[in-house]
């Protein structure tokens, strides 16, 4: 199972901040997560970046197991 | 949750955030010039309410990492740069505490000034963090979003 981490409003949106998903690439698990949390999410992740394990990547990535993929929806720090 | 060493402290903490302590940790013997930024609520919202609390939200692990990504960043800028103090707070801030405590020494103030202000903003474009906005009777996520980048591309 790959991890995946929603931050800030998509956690708002997902109803919960760590989640466990089944597939072989980032879009896989993001369609996984879509399915599950439904139209809140969807409108999220559509201003979101992800990335794997804490770094920018793009969403045709493989993922494994221990991998940690992150929602990021645009930042409001400091 | 601090990541201390012997001149960079890093950290998100869900504790109050105490700016004279943190600016006594980086004064050196061989830095004369100690910069203090802290950034504070303010009561202009993005929402047209009083604000009167800021909560604040992020996966620590991550967001640390990306507060030494800024510091690392300074130390390429300005080798000569002493202490690098970046502290920010998660949960709720009220008015007039500290969200965010950025410190610098140097041995000169032209350097402290120009690292700690690139630090306040990398920290800024860079670590993921969110906000909430609090007034009475409610809140709501800020509207200020920002895609987040890279501190080097700063």
């Amino acid at each position: 199972m790959t991890t995946l981490l929603l931050l800030g409003p998509a956690r708002e949106a997902a109803g919960v901040a760590r989640d466990e998903f089944v597939g072989a690439t980032i879009d896989e698990i993001l369609d996984a997560a879509i399915a599950r949390y439904g139209e809140a999410f969807t409108r999220v992740l559509a201003v979101s970046q992800v990335w794997l394990n804490g770094e920018a990547t793009s969403r045709d990535a493989p993922v494994g197991p221990q991998d940690e993929v992150v929602v990021l929806p645009p930042i409001s720090g400091g | 949750m601090a990541a201390e060493r012997a001149l960079d402290w890093v950290a998100i903490s869900p504790d109050p955030l105490d700016a004279g302590a943190l600016e006594r940790w980086a004064r050196r013997p061989a830095y004369g010039a100690v910069v203090t930024f802290c950034g504070t609520p303010r009561t202009s919202s993005t929402h047209d309410h009083d604000v009167v609390a800021l909560e604040y939200e992020t996966e620590p692990t991550l967001a640390e990492a990306r507060l030494r990504a800024v510091s690392d960043e300074a130390r390429r800028r300005w080798p000569e740069l002493g202490a690098i103090v970046l502290h920010h707070r998660v949960g709720s801030v009220a008015l007039l505490e500290s969200a965010v405590v950025v410190v610098v020494s140097s041995p000169h103030r032209d350097a402290a000034f120009d690292a700690a202000r690139f630090c306040i903003d990398a920290l800024k474009r860079s670590v993921p963090m969110w906000k909430r906005e609090v007034w009475v009777g409610g809140s709501a996520w800020s509207e200020e979003g920002q895609t987040i980048v890279s501190a080097r591309d700063l």
